[in-house]
């Protein structure tokens, strides 16, 4: 019998069995920003202890950094002490920092993947649920907490239990207008926000070989999402053409020595899985959420689901209290409902590609006169990218605020917010109450697409319709 | 540095309704602009509490008749979301010392776990079963036993679960296992070395 992706890398970075049962498992690439590893940092302080493999950490300032303003001190003081002990912190034990003068500072997810850091084969952590995007390269890479950063800078190791896997196939073809964020989104609704729990999520099918490795970062990202800890894809030509020549990538012969090694990680074709799921492209179509978490997801062409559709009282709850939260009735359409923010960003879709997909159907309209419409570059490299692609330049003609690198409007933890009921198109990963910033501000999660329909037509869209993506109906 | 034993937790209970109450719920993110933990407490449940002139709503972490409560009682998936400590952190420093749910969200449940604040599930009829008799009692204690994972308020007892591995950790005192991924300091030398990439630095 074969092995997974997951029991390959497992097995490799197995350290022993630790007192409690759990396994030793030694990280190679431990990713760190500035919100979740301060307190890390204090606690190894507290006891006196180092960084035991710094060239194997690497940080970069993302949540916190201002993306309108880029010289410091910022007019958060909080965030400037925040960046600063990052600083601080990088500079004492010797850890490689993309700062915001490196022209490589981003968002995390962003940044390890176009540095060539994230490689296959490997285990990555970082203090951030997120960095389930990684394994979109065939690594294995864990969401942690700040007592576990701890672990990994003390130890470069962590314990953990070891993770069923469930493959879920898409077979078929996507839909013109049918995005990576769809599949995800899709895979959520069916499976539930906690259907992933214990389960790593090996995603393969027709669609996902067909992928760019933007598009199996997108779904990668958000396996959190689905409950799943873990997400991945098996490493492929696509892979390695995306890593060759990036600047951590092995060179020359050390390179052919690492495809010949990430090959060899990939699933066996008769290995055994926990659980198999089988979806349909075709049965995909552009999703919106219209609740607040990102399992409460419809087809842009279905109506908003009644309390009475749920199928358990804590449904039925679940439905009230989201229809409360974002003002929706139960049964009408979510296309028409009206935007106040239209927000292009986040390490779920803050790539060049998304950027490039979108501008090519933008250039020469107009974000709608009521919407606030901004776009946020994932990293300083995408930003260069774009402004030297001219995409940049196409956002800023139709009327976006064209802004520095970083989380943004994602969770706002900077000055991006949503002010008071405000309704945001976001191609962000989280609608969860008061994740954009204001208590009572709406968030609606769809593709980049979807996004840029939103800010032009000022209402939830479909985009197909909005940029003639639709087949010509038979007989026209 | 030994660890405490945790096999059993007693205190008072408050009940927080609700299923898929997520991290953001818990600590808002404006809360993690900070480089300790410290003083996190002060604002757990944070948006759920307080009106935005900062004065209070009506929320059971504000009835004075649950005030003190050590352990909290909540639905389904509870700790969804995002991988912040600060979630369990704000929970831990609030006071409280256990968390009662049907169901834990995976990465807040470990986190929990690493701190010694046990994450133990009932079921739902269960639950409601202690939420009524705390309703009619806030001074009720409820006692969470993690040999015989049990649960014991007034003179009845229910069931509960906590994963095996986690029990152990907490019963056995290393539920927090940085020495013992210290003491491992060789053998991970050895597993660093055989792997190519580890080795490797940038050009
Ligand atoms: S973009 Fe959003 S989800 Fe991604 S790391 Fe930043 S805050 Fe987290």
């Amino acid at each position: 019998m074969g092995k997974s992706l997951f029991q390959k890398v497992w097995d490799a970075h197995s350290v022993r069995r630790l007192s409690n049962g759990q396994t030793q498992l030694l990280i190679g690439t431990h990713l760190i920003h500035e919100v979740t590893s301060p307190q890390a940092f204090g606690m190894l302080r507290d006891r006196g202890l180092k960084v035991k493999y710094p060239h194997r950490t690497f940080a970069t300032v993302d949540h916190i950094v201002p993306t309108n303003e880029s010289l410091e001190p910022y007019s958060d003081k909080l965030a400037q002490a925040m960046i600063e002990e990052l600083r601080k912190n990088c500079a004492e034990h010797g850890i490689e920092f993309f700062d915001t003068n490196t022209g490589k500072q981003g968002i995390v997810h962003i940044v390890g993947p176009e540095q060539g850091i994230t490689q296959p084969g490997t285990t990555i952590a970082c203090g951030d649920s997120h960095t389930s995007t990684h394994g979109a390269f065939g690594a294995i890479a864990f969401g942690i907490g700040t007592s576990q950063v701890r672990d990994v800078l003390a130890t470069q190791t962590m314990a953990l239990s070891p993770l069923k896997v469930r493959r879920i196939n898409v077979d078929g073809k996507l839909a013109p207008g049918v995005y990576a964020k769809d599949v995800i989104l899709h895979i959520i609704r069916l499976l539930g926000t906690k259907g992933g729990t214990g389960y790593a999520y090996e995603y393969a099918g027709e669609v996902f070989d067909n992928f760019s490795m933007e598009e199996r970062m997108t779904v990668c990202n958000m396996s959190i999402e689905g409950g799943a800890r873990v997400g991945y894809v098996n490493p492929d030509e696509t892979t390695f053409e995306y890593l060759k020549g990036r600047p951590y990538s092995p060179k020359g012969a050390a390179w052919d020595a690492a495809v010949e090694r990430w090959k060899n990680f990939a699933s066996d074709p008769d290995c055994a899985y926990d659980d198999v799921v089988n979806i349909r492209a075709e049965d995909i179509a552009p999703t919106v959420t219209w609740g607040i978490n990102p399992g409460q997801g419809i087809f842009v062409d279905e109506n908003i689901p009644a309390p009475a559709d749920g199928k358990t009282q804590s449904e039925r709850e679940g439905i009230s209290e989201a229809l409360e939260h974002m003002k929706f009735q139960g049964g009408e359409p979510i296309k028409g409902k009206k935007i106040d923010v239209a927000f292009f960003g986040s390490c779920t879709n803050g790539r060049l590609s998304d950027l490039k997909e979108v501008a090519q159907y933008l250039k020469g309209r107009k974000v709608h006169p009521d919407v606030q419409a901004i776009c946020v570059p994932g990293s300083q490299v995408v930003a260069k990218m774009a402004e030297d692609l001219g995409l940049a330049q196409i956002f800023r003609d139709a009327g976006f605020e064209w802004r520095g690198a970083g989380c943004s409007m994602c969770l706002a933890m900077n000055p991006d917010k949503l002010v008071g009921d405000q309704l945001c198109a976001s191609s962000s990963n989280r609608n969860f109450k008061g994740r954009q910033g204001s208590v009572t501000g709406r968030t609606i999660l769809m593709s980049p697409l979807m996004v840029a329909a939103a800010a032009i037509t000022g209402e939830v869209s479909d985009a197909r319709e909005v940029f003639g993506l639709l087949p010509e109906p038979v007989g026209a | 540095m030994a660890l405490p034993k945790i096999n059993q937790i007693a205190g008072r209970a408050v009940y927080v309704p609700g299923d898929d109450i997520d991290t953001d719920r818990i600590i808002p993110a404006r809360f993690m602009k900070c480089v300790t933990f410290d003083g996190l407490g002060e604002y757990v449940f944070y948006d759920v509490r307080k009106n935005e002139d900062g004065t209070d709503r009506k929320h059971p972490l504000n009835d004075p008749k649950f005030s003190g409560a050590t352990i909290l009682i909540s639905g389904n998936n509870f700790g969804c979301g995002s991988s912040r400590e600060h979630a369990p952190q704000a929970i831990y420093r609030a006071g409280f010392r256990a968390v009662i749910a049907e169901s834990f969200a995976e990465i807040f449940f470990g986190n929990s776990t690493q701190l010694g604040m046990p994450c133990v599930s009932a079921t739902h009829d269960d639950i409601q079963a202690l939420v009524r008799a705390l309703q009619a009692d806030p001074d009720m204690t409820v006692m969470i036993d993690l040999e015989m994972q049990r649960i014991h308020f007034g003179d009845v007892s229910i069931s509960c679960e906590i994963r095996e591995t986690n029990r152990q950790a907490l019963v056995g005192g290393y539920w927090d296992p940085i020495q013992d991924l210290i003491n491992g300091e060789e053998q991970v030398e050895a597993v660093a070395n055989d792997l190519a990439y580890f080795r490797a630095t940038a050009d």
